[in-house]
């Protein structure tokens, strides 16, 4: 592979290879300040490669593939190859990871006590992540929550937080001072930019923090808020882990134990400021 | 770019190789294991020697994962053996899940995908019945496929299972009807060893066939380096456990019309882990070209040699099928796979 | 064929959790998390590393004659999922 990156995020690092030059430069602007991996060995490799060799110049192509892979992925265009290597990164997280139980949940810290904030697509997590960074609250990440089975606490993931359409513009109004990748407009989920997390979120990225709310946020309902069970808890991060399974009994120790020490609210708001306010109630 | 994959080999064979390693090679060599679907068969082999701390990090990660994936590939079996206990027939566990329901060598760290049986012809329907009933279901196959494995192949169309997800393989020879070579299948389940749980395994000599035969006879070699490891374990804990064991596998061999097949697979073994086996006639053009196909992987995981590849692919099906039949079916698959791009 | 008789997993087979009003049990052998409510773990106690008839935990649980359909139901169900066996 012509161009390489490596990087350290958190516990985990990764190589990427690519038969473009674009992605690797724009990756090695924004992730500038982060460490290399330890050792000089990556955990996971990902490559973007040209579909067919002839894609690499003509209607540029990039098809993701790494240690993990997912059949019939479709390829991306060369001008969202940015989004293709994050894309691939997670992905390499996701079905690989056996340290750290992943939930699919945003979490902020402070104080040493972590907020994690849970849901589907579109729910908000990163963009509260994002708003909350503003306000005082350390960044640990906006994709996945690693929950670390022998100690219950939960290991910083940093990597570039993704942000959508209107979010974009509302983060970028709250973080004036902030880095921001480049917009790739008419992505398959509208338009995408990258925020670069602060310095705060960088310098603390090896500080553990401990779990204390556990928050299912839900975008665009009049503001309520209503605790949530252990046994709802369970079976919705179950469902938003892509490795609980993999992890086996220690999975189940691990996640049984957080539902029953962390306590669980749900909190339907109509904008940020709602959410923000209802969240930081809970801290 | 064969320098990875034959170093993945060297460290399988010799793995005191990774206290000289050079830092810089670990990259390449866990890619392309992982690739190869040998990281669990490497972590076993490397664990209690002192590495870098990244290496045994993920080594270890390796190693949980082949803990669970022997769990699942056991539980698999379990759901089988309930299903199909009431038929009363001999059931035969094949490959990976037979490795390490037996607990061999072969079976340590090994990544085990399908659960794959074999039963007897007659019993097919019957098992094909009541599997259906347990919660299996096909894994919807061109019609075309549908008939093409009915009629020729040596096992049912692969079924899955609706909750669980995980497939199922039901063989009924180890080689389809219509190839060039007819084991017998009959000496199969007569020679098979009861694991007491109303499951079987195939005989030592069987064992060995089977895997040499689905390397160089049955696939298309992709993923040959795990089945080739597989044989290099399981010929030396045999030969560890009887000194005759490699002559009884020759006469073996030649029961099942196999020798030509068993001798390519053992001289590929020590070729490229070192397998202790015996002096033969070596075929010069066609052992280069196996172990260049076997090392083709490079540093990042990505296959090479398309050229050897594809040779192997139209070679493993003339083994398979009459060449009439293998054309017609190319051309087929040849023309849904173009539909199937340009949609 | 119908079956007679049930048999769940030994003492150690299952790690079991209460989470408020559900329990999740864990089945070491497959590796699969159950969700139950009432009356499934009392059911699996039941069956614990022991050939059970349908007659004796219909008993154990005094159960009605019209309420065997339901209990049989439960174990059909359970016996699906693996984590009791029927003979």
């Amino acid at each position: 592979m012509r161009h390489v990156f490596s990087v350290r995020i958190g516990p985990a690092s990764f190589r990427v290879g690519s038969d473009w030059r674009a992605p690797v430069d724009q990756l090695r602007a924004l992730y500038a300040g982060y460490p290399a991996p330890e050792g000089g060995i990556a955990d996971y490799t990902v490559r973007l490669s040209a579909t067919r060799p002839w894609r690499r110049f003509v209607r540029p192509s990039v098809a993701i593939a790494g240690d993990y892979m997912l059949p019939d992925a479709a390829p991306l265009p060369l001008a969202h190859g940015l989004l293709a290597a994050e894309m691939a990164m997670n992905l390499q997280l996701a079905l690989g990871e056996r340290r750290f139980l992943l939930l699919h949940a945003a979490t902020v810290e402070r104080d040493g006590r972590a907020i994690v904030l849970t849901g589907e697509s579109g729910a908000g997590k990163s963009t509260l992540a994002a708003l909350l960074s503003a306000r005082g609250w350390r960044l640990m990440g906006d994709e996945f929550a690693l929950l670390d089975p022998e100690t219950g606490l939960l290991h910083a993931f940093p990597r570039l937080v993704s942000l959508k359409n209107a979010a974009i513009d509302v983060v970028r109004a709250a973080l004036p001072d902030a880095r921001f990748g480049p917009l790739m407009a008419g992505t398959p989920k509208g338009d995408i930019r990258h925020l670069v997390p602060g310095e705060a979120a960088l310098a603390a990225m090896d500080q553990l923090a401990r779990p204390v709310r556990l928050v299912f946020p839900r975008y665009g309902f009049t503001p309520d808020a209503r605790p949530v069970g252990a046994g709802e808890a369970f079976v919705r991060l179950t469902q938003a882990s892509t490795n609980y399974v993999a992890l086996g009994e220690q999975g189940f120790d691990a996640l049984t134990r957080f539902v029953r020490a962390v306590p669980a609210i749900a909190i339907d708001y109509p904008d940020a400021a709602s959410a923000i306010a209802a969240i930081e109630a809970e801290a | 770019m064969s320098d990875a994959a034959h170093l993945l080999c060297r460290l399988l064979a010799v793995p005191e190789t990774a206290l000289t390693l050079d830092t810089g090679r670990w990259g390449e060599v866990i890619t392309v294991a992982r690739a190869e679907l040998l990281i669990g068969s490497l972590a076993y082999r490397l664990r209690g020697l002192p590495l870098p701390a990244r290496v045994e990090a993920i080594l270890a990660a390796a190693v949980r994962s082949a803990e669970e994936g022997r769990r699942q590939a056991l539980w698999e079996a379990e759901m089988a053996r309930r299903a199909l206990a009431p038929l009363g027939c001999p059931v035969i566990l094949l490959k990976g899940t037979a490795f390490v329901a037996a607990g061999l060598d072969a079976g340590q760290g090994r990544h085990i995908g399908d659960l794959d049986i074999l039963v007897p012809r007659v019993a097919l329907d019957a098992a094909e019945t009541a599997l259906l009933a347990a919660g299996w279901e096909w894994v919807k196959p061109d019609p075309y496929d549908d008939s093409y494995y009915r009629r020729w192949m040596h096992e049912l169309p692969p079924l899955i299972h609706r909750e669980r997800d995980r497939m199922i393989d039901v063989h009924h020879t180890i080689l389809p009807p219509t190839a060039r070579l007819t084991p017998d299948t009959a000496q199969l389940f007569a020679a098979a060893a009861p694991l007491g749980n109303g499951l079987s395994i195939l005989s030592p000599e069987d064992m060995v066939i089977h895997a040499a035969i689905h390397l160089f006879a049955d696939g298309d070699l992709s993923g040959g380096l795990r089945n080739l490891w597989d044989i290099d374990r399981l010929v030396r804990e045999f030969t560890g456990l009887d000194a005759d064991f490699l002559a009884r596998l020759a006469a073996r061999a030649d029961l099942h019309q196999a020798a030509q097949v068993v001798s390519r697979a053992l001289r590929a073994a020590h070729l490229l882990f070192d397998t202790p086996v015996e002096e033969g006639r070596a075929e010069r053009l066609f052992d280069t070209a196996a172990r260049r196909r076997l090392l083709a992987r490079d540093g990042w995981g990505r296959g090479t040699r398309p050229a050897t590849r594809f040779a192997f692919y139209v070679r493993s099906h003339w083994l398979r099928m009459p060449p009439a039949m293998l054309a017609r079916h190319l051309w087929i698959k040849a023309r849904s796979r173009g539909r199937r791009e340009s949609a | 064929m119908a079956a007679t008789r049930y048999r769940a997993p030994a003492q150690g087979g299952l790690r079991i959790a209460a989470l408020d009003d559900l329990v999740a049990i864990y089945h070491r052998a497959s590796g699969i998390t159950h969700l139950a409510v009432a009356p499934v773990p009392e059911l699996m106690e039941a069956m614990a590393g022991e050939w059970r008839t349908l007659d004796a935990l219909a008993d154990a649980f005094g159960l009605a004659a019209d309420e065997r359909g339901a209990l049989i139901e439960r174990l059909e169900e359970l016996v699906a999922t693996g984590l009791v066996e029927a003979a």
